[in-house]
Formats: C-alpha cells, sequence, structure tokens
C-alpha cells in the first residue's frame, strides 16, 4: 500500500492574515512539501497540471524531474496529466525522460482537466473531453511500446515512421492511472488497458467512489486482466490534524470557510460527514481512513491534499510530519490486516522490470540522416 | 399491455418552490398533485404522488452549485423527480419570471433528466398581471430541458383562491378549479400514453471500450 501527497499547487491567500505567497514560494513550497514526504516516510508525490492562475504547475516534468534529484526513493507521479490538450508525443517524450533521471521513479496519472478555457487556450475543443482522453491515451500507449509509430487519428496530425525518444527505462512504460470523478467510460478505460484507476474523492460522497471503484474493478476481471479485487485503485483524502480534535476544528476552520471550490458553501459538520475530509485528531482520520476499503475494497494507493486554501508552508509540514510519523504507520498495519495475499501492490517500476522477465535496452540506434532526421531500420 | 391483475402505476413528482408558510404555491401544487392523482384514477391507474417542497432543500441547493453533489436529503428528492412518470413544477413568480430557487433546482437536475418527461406548469403571483409568465418564461426553459408540456398551465393570483367564478362576472377564464381539472387530465393522458424507455445506468451497463476507441460515444 502507497500513501503520499498530492498538490493542485495552487497560490491562495491565507485567510486568517491576508499573505498570499508569490510563484516563486508557492513552487518552492511544493518543492519543501516533496523533500518533506520522502523525510518521514511517505511513499509518492503527485503535482497537478494546470495552465492558468492561481496555479504554478504548468511544468510538471521540470518539477518532478528536480524533485527526482533531491530525493532517493520518493516515488514521483502527477495528479492529473492533461491528457486531453497536451500532445500525446511529448508526454511520451517527458516522461520516459523523467524515468530515465529518476531512476523509473515515476508513474502518472492521466485525467481530463475542469478548466473549459484551457481546451482552446491548446487548440482543442471540450466537447471532445472523452474521445481525446480516449484517442490520446491510445497512442501514448503505442509510443511508449512501438520503435516505430504509423499513426493516423481523428484529434492529432497523422504520424508516419515516428519514434518517441528515449524509449522507456529498461524497456517497460511507466505505470499508468486514470483519473475521473464521474465518467464512466474513464473507468472503462482503465479496465480495458489493466492500468490504474484512481477516484478523487476528496469533494465526494463515498457511495459515488465505491460506484465508480465498483464499474472499474468488474470491467478489469471483464478484460481478463485478474479478479475484481486484483485491479489496482488510488483514492484521494483530505485531512487536517491536531493533538485534539477541537484544536483542529478550530485552526482548519477559516480555511475551510474560505476555500477554493467548496469555501462559502457547505458548513464543515456536512463536508466533513459527506466527503473524506477529516479534520481531528491522528486517531481520527486514523479511523477515518482505514475504513475506506470497507466501502472501495482492498486498494494500492492513498493520496492526502494538505497544502491548499492557504495554509502556510510551516502548517503543512507539520501535517505530513503527522501523517509520517502517527498516521500512515499505523494505517499501513490496519490495511495489511485480513488483505488477502493475492491483491497485488501497486505496480513500480522494478515489479514491472520483474514481470517484464528483466530490463531490456531499448535504446533505438539510428544512424541521423542529418537532412530528413529520419531513422532507417535500427541495424544491430 | 398490462394483465388485469396488475395495476398500472404511476408516481407523479410535484415540486413546489414556494417559501412562505402557509405558501399560496403549495396550496397549488397540492391541488395539481391531488387532480392528476385523481385524473390517473379515474384512468384505471394508481399514482402514488410525491411532494417535493424546494424550501426544505434551498441550503442544500446553493451547497450543490458549489460542491457539485448532493446532500442526502436532496438525493432523496433529486430521485423522486427523475424516478417520476410525470411531473407537476410550480413556482411563485418574482420580478416577472420563475424564482431563483426553482430555476437552482432545475440547474442541478442532470443533464437531459427531463427529456421527454411529461410536465405540468403552474405558477402563482399576487395579481393576474403575472399570468403570462407560465408561458413566457417557464415554458421555455422546459422547451430547453426536452420536457413534454401538457398545453395548459395553471396559473392562480391570489384572487383565484376566492372565486369559484371568473375573477368578473363577465370573465371567460375558467375557474381556478376548472383549469386545475382540464390541466390534470392532459397530464394524466400523456403520463398514460407515454412509456419512458427504462433508465440506461452507464455504471451497470457501460459503453465497451472497443466502441469508444472506434469513436463511438455512449448512447445519450
Amino acid at each position: 500500500m502507497q500513501f503520499g501527497i498530492f498538490s493542485v499547487g495552487d497560490v491562495t491567500r491565507d485567510p486568517t492574515n491576508g499573505r498570499i505567497p508569490t510563484e516563486g514560494e508557492r513552487i518552492d513550497a511544493m518543492v519543501r512539501i516533496a523533500l518533506k514526504a520522502e523525510e518521514v516516510g511517505l511513499d509518492v508525490f503527485a503535482s497537478g497540471e494546470h495552465h492558468n492562475p492561481p496555479f504554478v504547475p504548468s511544468s510538471p516534468t521540470t518539477l518532478l524531474g528536480y524533485i527526482a534529484a533531491r530525493t532517493e526513493r520518493l516515488q514521483l507521479s502527477t495528479a492529473t496529466t492533461l491528457i486531453t490538450t497536451n500532445d500525446p508525443v511529448k508526454i511520451a517524450e517527458d516522461y520516459a525522460m523523467l524515468q530515465h533521471l529518476s531512476g523509473g521513479r515515476v508513474d502518472l496519472m492521466m485525467g481530463r482537466g475542469n478548466t473549459g478555457p484551457v481546451y482552446p487556450w491548446f487548440g482543442q475543443d471540450i466537447r471532445n473531453g472523452i474521445p481525446l482522453a480516449i484517442e490520446n491515451y491510445a497512442l501514448l500507449h503505442r509510443l511508449w511500446r512501438e520503435d516505430v509509430v504509423d499513426w493516423e487519428g481523428k484529434l492529432r496530425t497523422p504520424l508516419q515512421s515516428f519514434t518517441s525518444t528515449p524509449r522507456p527505462l529498461d524497456g517497460v512504460p511507466p505505470f499508468v492511472w486514470h483519473g475521473s470523478i464521474r465518467s464512466p467510460e474513464i473507468a472503462e478505460q482503465a479496465a480495458y488497458y489493466g492500468d490504474g484507476f484512481f477516484h478523487n474523492n476528496i469533494f465526494w460522497p463515498i457511495h459515488h467512489t465505491k460506484q465508480m471503484v465498483g464499474l472499474y474493478r468488474r470491467r478489469f476481471e471483464h478484460y481478463g486482466h485478474g479478479s475484481a479485487d486484483q485491479a489496482i485503485v488510488g483514492l484521494g483524502g483530505q485531512v487536517f490534524m491536531r493533538k485534539s480534535s477541537q484544536a483542529a476544528w478550530n485552526e482548519f476552520r477559516p480555511y475551510f470557510d474560505n476555500a477554493p471550490v467548496y469555501g462559502h458553501g457547505p458548513s464543515m459538520e456536512d463536508f466533513t460527514e459527506q466527503t473524506p475530509l477529516t479534520v481531528g485528531s491522528p486517531q481520527q482520520v486514523i479511523d477515518r481512513y482505514a475504513a475506506m476499503r470497507d466501502h472501495v475494497g482492498d486498494y494500492q494507493r492513498q493520496l492526502f491534499l494538505i497544502d491548499h486554501a492557504g495554509l502556510p508552508l510551516d502548517t503543512v509540514l507539520e501535517q505530513i510530519e503527522l501523517l509520517g510519523t502517527e498516521v500512515v504507520p499505523v494505517l499501513r498495519k490496519e490495511m495489511a490486516v485480513g488483505r488477502p495475499p493475492h491483491v497485488p501492490d501497486a505496480p513500480v517500476h522494478s515489479t514491472l522490470v520483474e514481470a517484464a522477465g528483466g530490463p531490456r535496452d531499448v535504446t533505438v540506434y539510428a544512424d541521423t540522416d542529418a537532412v530528413t532526421g529520419r531513422a532507417p531500420a535500427p541495424v544491430r | 399491455m398490462t394483465g388485469i391483475d396488475e395495476p398500472l402505476r404511476r408516481r407523479i413528482a410535484v415540486v413546489s418552490a414556494g417559501l412562505r408558510n402557509p405558501s399560496s404555491t403549495r396550496l397549488l401544487a397540492d391541488r395539481l398533485g391531488e387532480a392528476v392523482g385523481r385524473a390517473l384514477g379515474d384512468r384505471g391507474a394508481v399514482a402514488s404522488v410525491e411532494l417535493v417542497e424546494l424550501r426544505d432543500h434551498a441550503h442544500d441547493l446553493t451547497n450543490m452549485l458549489h460542491t457539485g453533489f448532493a446532500s442526502p436529503e436532496l438525493q432523496v428528492a433529486l430521485d423522486a423527480v427523475q424516478g417520476s412518470d410525470g411531473l407537476v413544477a410550480v413556482t411563485p413568480i418574482y420580478s416577472g419570471t420563475f424564482t431563483g430557487l426553482f430555476k437552482n433546482f432545475i440547474d442541478v437536475l442532470p443533464e437531459g433528466a427531463l427529456a421527454g418527461h411529461p410536465v405540468l406548469l403552474g405558477a402563482t403571483a399576487g395579481t393576474a398581471r403575472h399570468s403570462l409568465a407560465v408561458d413566457h418564461a417557464l415554458r421555455p426553459l422546459f422547451a430547453y430541458l426536452r420536457a413534454v408540456v401538457v398545453p395548459t398551465g395553471v396559473f392562480a393570483a391570489t384572487d383565484d383562491f376566492g372565486h369559484s367564478q371568473g375573477v368578473r362576472q363577465d370573465d371567460d377564464v375558467a375557474p381556478l378549479a376548472d383549469r386545475v381539472q382540464r390541466a390534470a387530465r392532459e397530464l394524466a393522458d400523456v403520463v398514460l400514453s407515454s412509456s419512458r424507455p427504462p433508465a440506461v445506468d452507464s455504471f451497470d451497463d457501460p459503453t465497451p471500450f472497443e466502441q469508444l476507441l472506434r469513436g463511438g460515444g455512449p448512447a445519450r
């Protein structure tokens, strides 16, 4: 079971003192959050991808590449990579590069994005959201698995004799999760490929999460990747902790009340009851999250959102410390109790390489034609 | 056709957007609901009428606009409307049109929820000067939703509740009770003549991926 942090990378005013970080401070904060996650024994750091204020992470592989250089163990991921508006060719190249630089410590979570204008800014049409997610990923999947790709789709210019470089590390593409809150098509897509499915349930009631995960598990089995309980499931989470529950509520309430998305809407009482947001003591967080598998089955990845709504960096780092020292060690034990041996862990590079029968050098050696840049058939 | 032993069952949802208590909107909604139930009964059907009082969900409706999901209580109300065979929708007229609360409820229904759905429209206001709001404001909204709206919309001004005749002696407008009956009969006829296809649950019955890959979206 993997535990980690995912960050949207929002630049938000601290409602308690009016302080708002600069973009530089926020970017630095994301790095320090990731380093802290590794320091306290968490497994994953995932960055959002956004192309509009108030968000800073427009270039996730730059951020994750820098973090990769400063960490040793941390799994680097995305939440999410925009499979709709990014060119799948560039995703294939960027993340294969990151895979090499990080020693294979990378996976991705595909998402469609929820900011309408991003589509036209990148020359796309939001009404094609699902078709783009399906077609672009179908191409990306091939680019990482076939050295030379001839391809023609409906939504991107065709490719002839295209080789995406660098080839995936050890001949094994990064593991991919597909994130969606309410589109059955995406659960179906994840199931079809035998990829992971991540339900970012932080703003949603658990029955909704259960419905999406249930569909993914059934279809994962239908497509022959294993039994339903062997499907690879990830969930979001959102917590704020202090030693005493009351102290946590008092401190977090102004952040909740003014938060992007749900601020000035439901009461914190309603929202903590209806969604996974847990405000309280570490023990209360343990109790709430240990029960998640009662709803969705034994799962593989739990990510927490802890750095949004203008919370100061020091507070966020304290939260990560509490997660790493008091919450996650207990959750690891509790999640292991009664977990059937045939339920796998989330695939990582080493297990994928092992499953592929060992590492292979898949470098495409080409006598580059200086005029066209085209490579003749590889000669070994 | 239904067997003789098996009664025709029809579910009617009545949405009232009245805010005060007691509310003339609620009064009209109740009368319309009862009349539709009777009209269905006259046609050999067994009707169940479920009232959704939007006032009770005012906070939850605002919250849902923020969060995108319904509280458990609001979900019951949304399910009642979506699961019904016919809808009676009644709103007060504010500033010449339906109220914001009424529109909030419409706005949080899933896309297509009322497409092909038999609907009877009703409205209330202080004076008869607002009576065309049913046809000029509500009807276009439900046309957008592709609902099947019955021809008679029932508008009730405060005065209507005190008249058994038209408002004036020489008035050719039928009294409220007659309009309620006529609209109820129209809705009952549409409800009984329309057979709504069973809802496709995209979670129970997902579009196979090969079909999505070929560029075929889910059936809408």
